[in-house]
């Protein structure tokens, strides 16, 4: 009972501490959510730290230990926890620098999609007319596409390479921010805080971004964490394709098309970056499913 | 009903003419010269220069382009490949009945699995089935489905030597193609062992492709029957002393359904991006290899044609869910 | 014998911040033939206990009793199976929001052939036949045409008539009706409460009438059962009620009426104070 009448009084409180009390009340009710968050962080530490703890440099080749199996396995070494590669590399280095790039990916492409979908979701949501209505057509244009499609041959007309990679799966992934932002700023429009903002005097560009925006981010953020572990998942796929960061970047997906040919031969060399991939996209994904229970109030009290 | 379908198909025209720009564009708008590019040459003389810029129609505006090529794709002319020579539509015929067998196998996979699966989690809401059904759909939901197939290469081919690694069949079998369709091909040829061979090459890509649209599935099932079972109308159902299988398979089953068909038809475009990958890793002749493989080759005409014919598939299926949505939705039907 | 008897009846639901006493300690029987109201105001906990008899709560929901009995028969402790031959055919409860009780992706046809095929075991024609019979026993004109159509497709009205055909289709011997009217327009309301007295009487049902409304209680009941915050408070004759309410919760809850209004604001039952006494012991 005194649980329910705290979070009652936190509902109440409009104070922005108050508010982040009860998101990390609900997000943190959901054990999935604070398992994948837990394993986030440890992942950007691992990171951040990759130069101070990898024990190897990410593109050193030893010749005397070319395919030399993880530690634990007959032939293994010490010196080489997960083994090496067909080169002779650090498999453990190479990924925990391969967890920079992945990183790196979702940030830019979430920050791109984000941004980008946010101004003209919200162009077309508060002006509607004939705006509204080209907007929406393009959009529905690139979704006719399948993304990975639409990425892979955008990359092979820009080049190959982790920055072609990076814009294409960011065109192919703002038009879900368009929509959502559109469809919330239209629900937002007609609200009397609105008009009441309208009748105090605030221009078009105040309106759109100071007072409907900031109460339109829950969707967004949910969809945030989505495309952050999708970016991850096609810039890997793309890398993977040949069409991504190209060798010897420590990419976790260019490393896996590398391990190709070895597949029958060194299980390791493909088993762990992969694994890498499904790790971090899993956490992410736990984390934006508690993100999603924090900040949907349909599924609040259920 | 059929303003129902009117509706959609106004949308789809202009949607289907501006996906036809976009792959129109890809070849003309971006940086390289289109001459040589759909021409596939390197170095030439100005002279073939001028000759092939005027036979390619390259030298006439970008809008008549456009127009031209318009009504060529209408007629049915998809243009040829600089590689194979072929027309790309002959060349899609082709390739196009081994992509649709996979996606259909894995669709299927995806359906009977995860359909009672979310159903099943949704009845025992918060039991350990339920977590383990959620989760293990939520680990399908994050995986690299390129990794997933190299995995499974590794052991039910490699370790366990169950399945062949690549190909649609066996090269110890050779028939004409029927139907297109490896399994059914097999039987009707009435060799020994052919449709087994058959069987064996497409299970580990069935589960590979199948891998997300049924994780995506039985996710979408369940939250939408916990929505439906808390509806009155199956507290009627269980009122009129139903037992509870009618109550849920008919009662909610049916309702919770709607909801689905839309996601099941949206796995179209999640199918056709992981035929991409899937195919690549298992060499499946299909058309995600095919443009994976005219991407490499810089096979432009191949490419423009075959995103326009990839895209108007999906807007096709689309509809086709759009107007099954209108048939289990009495609501939109009447 | 009554038909339907509950001793001590208790209701707890499991919630995030433990457990809720919904209904606590309902005592209460019906005869055959006979009209119980039970009146109280939302959260009273009066469906929860008519519920809690149809067995229709969700898990989270505890039900403890001393006694529950349909004619003489423990119910509370019968197998699901068994309990199913008596829920739907001799108990049957219609509900509040008539169109959402119905299932929209069935025709109403389907809906009440259903229930027939589940209890009475009547071929299809039979089925269909007694579909029509209890279509037009409830005023639904055009019976034949109307079981083709959809929920959607009817008025609220015409839903609660439907609601009402398929719970009497199998000839019960209970009728519980969970607030049947509120959901309705006033000109509505009266017809079915009308239609719901008649068939009633006709098959000499009894009934349980769920209700906030106390215009319904004196049109309908026999005796009434006023229940407040899970507990009953007061019972009696429905003459007795309304001429001498003994409890002052009933008393606050007869003086809660439009009529009483004074300026722009209606009156609650908490305008008319009363301490929280407790019950104070039936009377006939």
């Amino acid at each position: 009972m005194t649980d329910a009448s705290a979070t009652q009084a936190k509902m109440q409180d409009p104070s922005r501490s108050a508010r982040l009390a009860e998101f990390w009340y609900y997000f943190s009710e959901n054990r999935g959510a604070v398992i994948g968050l837990v394993f986030f962080i440890l992942l950007v530490i691992l990171a951040l730290a990759a130069p101070l703890i990898a024990p190897h440099a990410a593109n050193a080749q030893y010749r005397d230990a070319i395919l030399v199996p993880p530690y634990w396995q007959e032939g293994g070494r010490a010196a080489y926890l997960l083994g090496t590669d067909a080169v002779g590399r650090d498999m453990l280095s190479r990924l925990l620098f391969g967890a920079r790039y992945s990183l790196f990916i979702g940030v830019v492409v979430t920050l791109l999609a984000l941004t980008s979908g946010i101004l003209i979701g919200t162009v077309a949501g508060y002006f509607r007319g004939w705006a509204d209505t080209a907007i929406t057509r393009v959009m529905d244009i690139i979704l006719a596409f399948p993304s990975l499609l639409l990425a892979l041959v955008l990359v092979a007309v820009l080049g190959p390479g982790l920055t072609n990679a990076m814009i294409a799966i960011a065109l192919v992934q703002q038009p879900h921010y368009v929509r959502l932002t559109r469809a919330a700023v239209m629900a937002e429009k007609n609200r009397d805080y609105v008009t009441a903002a309208r009748v105090a005097g605030a221009g078009n560009l105040r309106l759109m971004f100071r007072t409907i925006l900031p109460n339109c981010t829950a969707p967004l953020i949910v969809q945030a964490a989505l495309s952050f572990s999708t970016a991850i998942l096609d810039a890997a796929a793309l890398g993977f394709l040949g069409m991504g960061a190209q060798p010897p970047t420590p990419e976790w997906g260019t490393m896996l098309a590398e391990a190709r040919e070895f597949i029958l031969r060194a299980w390791w060399v493909v088993t762990f970056p992969g694994l890498a991939i499904l790790i971090t996209v899993l956490a992410i994904n736990l984390m934006g499913d508690g993100l999603r229970d924090a900040l949907d109030p349909k599924l609040k009290r259920s | 009903m059929l303003r129902f379908v009117l509706g959609r198909l106004a949308v789809l025209i202009p949607t289907f003419i501006g996906v036809s720009i976009i792959a129109f564009a890809f070849i003309r708008v971006l940086p390289g010269d289109p001459v040589m590019l759909m021409s596939g040459e390197r170095v030439m003389a100005p002279e073939r220069y001028e000759k092939i810029s005027h036979e390619l129609g390259y030298d006439r505006p970008l809008p008549v382009q456009y127009f031209d090529y318009l009504t060529d794709v209408l007629s049915g002319d998809f243009g040829s490949s600089i590689v194979t020579k072929r027309p790309v539509l002959d060349d899609f015929l082709t390739l196009f009945p081994a992509t649709l067998e996979l996606s259909l196998c894995a669709i299927l996979l995806a359906v009977f699995i995860g359909v009672p699966a979310g159903v099943f989690a949704a009845i025992k809401r918060g039991s350990f089935f339920d977590q383990a059904i959620m989760s293990t759909a939520l680990v399908g939901y994050s995986m690299p489905i390129f990794w997933w197939g190299l995995l499974l290469i590794i052991l039910v081919s490699g370790t366990l030597g169950w399945t062949p690694v690549s190909g649609r069949i066996s090269l110890l079998y050779y028939f004409p193609s029927v139907t297109g369709f490896m399994l059914i091909d097999s039987l009707l040829s009435g060799q020994a062992g052919a449709f087994k061979s058959a069987v064996s090459h497409l299970i580990l890509p069935t589960i590979v492709l199948g891998t997300i649209p049924l994780a995506v599935i039985a996710r979408q099932t369940r939250s939408a029957m916990l929505e439906v079972l808390g509806e009155d109308y199956v507290r009627t159902a269980r009122a009129k002393g139903l037992p509870p299988f009618r109550v849920v398979g008919i009662h909610a089953l049916r309702n919770a359904l709607i909801p689905v068909v839309t996601t099941i038809g949206l796995q179209v475009g999640v199918l056709l991006a992981g035929a991409i990958l899937t195919e690549t890793i298992f060499s499946w002749p299909g058309i995600g290899k095919w443009m994976v493989d005219s991407v490499f080759k810089r096979d432009y005409p191949v490419i423009q044609s075959g995103l326009l014919i990839i895209a108007g598939i999906i807007m096709l299926v689309n509809l086709l869910v759009d107007l099954l949505y209108g048939l289990i939705n009495p609501r939109i039907r009447h | 014998m009554a038909l339907l008897e509950i001793k001590n009846l208790t209701v707890t639901f499991d919630t995030a911040a433990g457990p809720l006493r919904a209904v606590d300690g309902i005592s209460l029987s019906v005869d055959a033939g006979e009209v119980l109201a039970i009146v109280g105001e939302s959260g009273s906990g009066k469906s929860v206990s008519m519920l809690a008899v149809m067995g229709l709560l969700p898990w989270t929901a505890t039900v403890k009793a001393d006694r529950m009995a349909f004619e003489g028969r423990d119910i509370l402790n019968l197998s699901p199976a068994e309990r199913r031959r008596i829920v739907g055919k001799d108990i049957a409860m219609i509900f509040q929001e008539p169109i959402a009780s119905l299932n929209p992706c069935f025709t109403v046809g389907f809906q009440i052939e259903e229930a027939l095929k589940q209890h009475m075991g009547l071929d299809r024609k039979a089925r269909r036949k007694r579909a029509i019979e209890l279509f037009a026993a409830v005023g639904i004109p055009d019976p034949e045409d109307r079981l083709g159509h959809y929920p959607h497709q009817m008025s609220g009205g015409q839903c609660q008539r439907v609601m009402i055909a398929i719970a009497i289709a199998c000839n019960p011997k209970l009728l519980i009706a969970d607030e049947p009217t509120t959901a309705l327009d006033v000109t509505i309301q009266k017809q079915i409460l009308d239609l719901l007295m008649q068939l009633q009487a006709e098959q000499g049902m009894g009934m349980i009438m769920i209700t906030h409304n106390m215009g319904v209680v004196a049109e309908t009941a026999d005796r009434v059962i006023v229940q407040y915050k899970g507990r009953k408070m007061e019972e009696a004759g429905v003459l007795s009620l309304f001429e001498t309410p003994e409890h002052p919760y009933t008393r606050a809850l007869l003086s809660a009426l439009p009529e009483n209004a004074t300026g722009d604001r209606l009156p609650t039952v908490s305008d008319f104070a009363f301490e929280d006494a407790p019950y104070k012991g039936d009377r006939a």
